[in-house]
């Protein structure tokens, strides 16, 4: 551990931790750099970065500012989202599994937005139907799973069944459907970057902007409490209060960036381990997570874009299959 | 007095574990409780903790009702080693010691002089600063008390509550633990204990509570009010007390209803 002081002033930092975030700020900014420049036209990247300063020509400003920039930047705000959302809700329930994805409240959001979809609601109606499925699903959860407080292996085991029953009525309803309401939900489902514009990324921003401090404020009591109930309030935390608001911006979170890019799984559920395990830093740290969720997910959706090229994949489908091969590699060399 | 409960009801849910108890902490005292299981020993330590919030009566810091108190501030004055507590995953010893500092610190102002100067004479006192860049799972269960312990300790607080330090530990971690606490006591703390073992309570503690179904039957000095009637009332146990060959403080040695195997 690192102090820094200044004054009265003084953080306290690993380095370890300090290279993994600067390395992945690195890889971020290299993969979005390939996301921008390269496609079917490619675009120097001199020609991008005149273009970020309102001096590229009418071909770059186009294509970079109207049809790539805005799919790298919500990109970078969702995996950020789901990063952070999955670094407060496991740290909550002391467990890898205590994700959104395994507490239900990624398949709630996707409910919600399929209702949206198959009623032929509009990019709106469907961003706050899942914004909506995502909250009940939690308040439904929380509520099942509620017995003289809440155990984490019982929030994790009401999830899964909740997750489970939600899928049925997901498919339920894509039966009832025609056919191309149909088709437009089965590619939100599997959560996607293609066509979002500057109207997907600013709600993202904003939220992160008015979240992102609270997140700062639990960071460290949360991680206190990882030690138990019992340690955390004897070191003066109060435990009640650091636990709602930090399971209402986990969901919100988690609901905001289903909004804007569908139901992406898995970056949730790994992006916290995999920079825990890189910063090997004791329990899941909220910076690191962040940073790895929006590379993760930038990174996962230049690869849907690319390796099958011509064929465009939704993201959702790179991201379980990237993240789940990486956390199992992972545990893997771990266990020996 | 600086911690005194008065007039307390303490519950989980809907079962009552004490009425109307009056408990006090003698000032710079090693005090231990005692008594059978479910007699409200480890309950009386939590509420006295501000861990459970009693539903009639007040708990009192420093002549102010402890929950008036805001909470950082307690936990400056008052620390408390729980029965349990998780260990984070690959965390290592000076990590762990360091958590306590937690009601020193504030976002902008992480780590001062002073947390370290605390850290490192609180893992000095508990003789685990060899162990400091050791992960706290690789450790032993009597190592890790001591890292529990330690970690109470660099909360620098005067008083200190225990609750049930030794469980879990063989004999020998359980005395370690325990002469530790006694330096801990030495050095001016006012320590509070939950134990199981009478004898252990005897030899340690400067002031005793027997307490038995949410009352305290006696309580002072073990010298004074540990008798054979005592045990037998409170543990339904009958026995004959010796006087400790260590420590002079009495010593139970219960009888059995089988027969002795030395012959007559």
């Amino acid at each position: 551990m690192t102090v820094l002081r200044l004054g009265l002033w003084s953080l306290r930092l690993s380095p370890r931790g300090v290279a993994t975030a600067a390395g992945m700020i690195v890889v971020g900014v290299a993969v979005s750099l390939v996301a921008l420049s390269t496609g079917e036209f490619t675009v120097p990247i001199p020609d991008i970065v005149a273009s970020v300063f309102g001096q590229g020509t009418p071909a770059a400003e186009l294509i970079v500012g109207r049809l790539r920039a805005p799919r790298v930047v919500t990109g970078l705000l969702v995996g950020a989202a789901f990063g952070l959302s999955g670094a407060i809700l496991q740290s909550l329930t002391r467990n890898p599994l205590g994700s959104p994805d395994f507490l239900g409240f990624t398949a709630g959001a996707s409910t919600g937005g399929i209702i949206a979809v198959v009623t032929g609601g509009t990019a709106w109606q469907i961003a706050g139907g899942s914004l909506l499925g995502c909250v009940a699903s939690a308040v439904l959860v929380y509520a099942l799973a509620f017995r003289n407080g809440v155990q984490s292996y019982r929030l994790i085991l009401v999830g899964i069944g909740v997750g489970a029953v939600l899928v049925s009525v997901d498919w339920y309803l894509l039966t009832r459907a025609n056919i191309h309401d149909a088709a437009s939900a089965g590619t939100w489902i599997t959560g996607s970057l293609s066509g979002r514009g500057w109207e997907h990324a600013v709600p993202v921003a904003c939220a992160l902007v008015a979240l992102l401090p609270v997140c700062a404020l639990v960071s460290r009591p949360l991680r206190m409490m990882e030690m138990g109930d019992e340690a955390a309030k004897a070191a003066g935390i109060g435990v009640e209060k650091v636990r709602a608001t930090a399971i209402i911006v986990g969901v919100l979170l988690c609901g905001v960036a289903t909004a804007a890019a569908g139901p992406v799984i898995f970056v949730a559920l790994a992006a916290p381990q995999l920079a825990r395990r890189l910063s090997r830093s004791p329990g899941v740290t909220m910076a690191s997570s962040a940073l790895m969720g929006a590379v993760l997910l930038v990174t996962a959706d230049l690869a849907a874009q690319r390796v099958f090229a011509p064929v465009q994949l939704p993201v959702g489908i790179m991201t379980a299959a990237l993240g789940g091969t990486y956390l199992v590699f992972m545990l893997r060399k771990e266990r020996r | 007095m600086r911690l005194y409960g008065s007039g307390l009801t303490l519950s989980y849910d809907q079962r009552v574990v004490a009425t109307e108890l009056d408990v006090t902490i003698p000032d710079g005292s090693f005090t231990v409780i005692i008594g059978p299981n479910a007699c409200g020993k480890s309950t009386t330590l939590r509420a006295l903790a501000r861990m459970l919030k009693p539903r009639a009566g007040a708990v009192h810091l420093d002549g102010s009702v402890i929950t008036s108190l805001p909470s950082k501030e307690v936990a400056r004055r008052l620390g408390l080693l729980p029965q349990t507590s998780i260990v984070p995953d690959g965390i290592t010893v000076a990590d762990l010691v360091g958590r306590g500092r937690y009601p020193h610190q504030r976002l902008m102002r992480q780590w001062s002089k002073q947390d370290e100067v605390a850290v490192a004479s609180a893992m000095e006192a508990t003789g685990v600063t060899d162990l400091a860049e050791r992960c706290v799972d690789e450790l032993s269960g009597g190592q890790r008390q001591r890292v529990w312990l330690a970690m109470a300790l660099a909360q620098e607080t005067s008083i200190l509550l225990l609750d049930e330090p030794t469980t879990f530990l063989d004999i020998a971690h359980q005395i370690e633990v325990l002469d530790l606490c006694a330096d801990l006591h030495e050095q001016g703390r006012t320590l509070v204990a939950v134990l199981h073992d009478l004898n252990q309570a005897c030899r340690y503690a400067t002031h005793l509570i027997v307490m038995r179904e949410g009352r305290i039957v006696a309580e002072g000095d073990p010298v004074e009010i540990v008798t054979a009637e005592l045990v037998r009332e409170v543990f339904d146990l009958r026995c004959e007390i010796i006087q400790d060959p260590q420590s002079g403080t009495p010593m139970i040695i219960p009888e059995s209803r089988r027969r002795s195997r030395t012959p007559a």
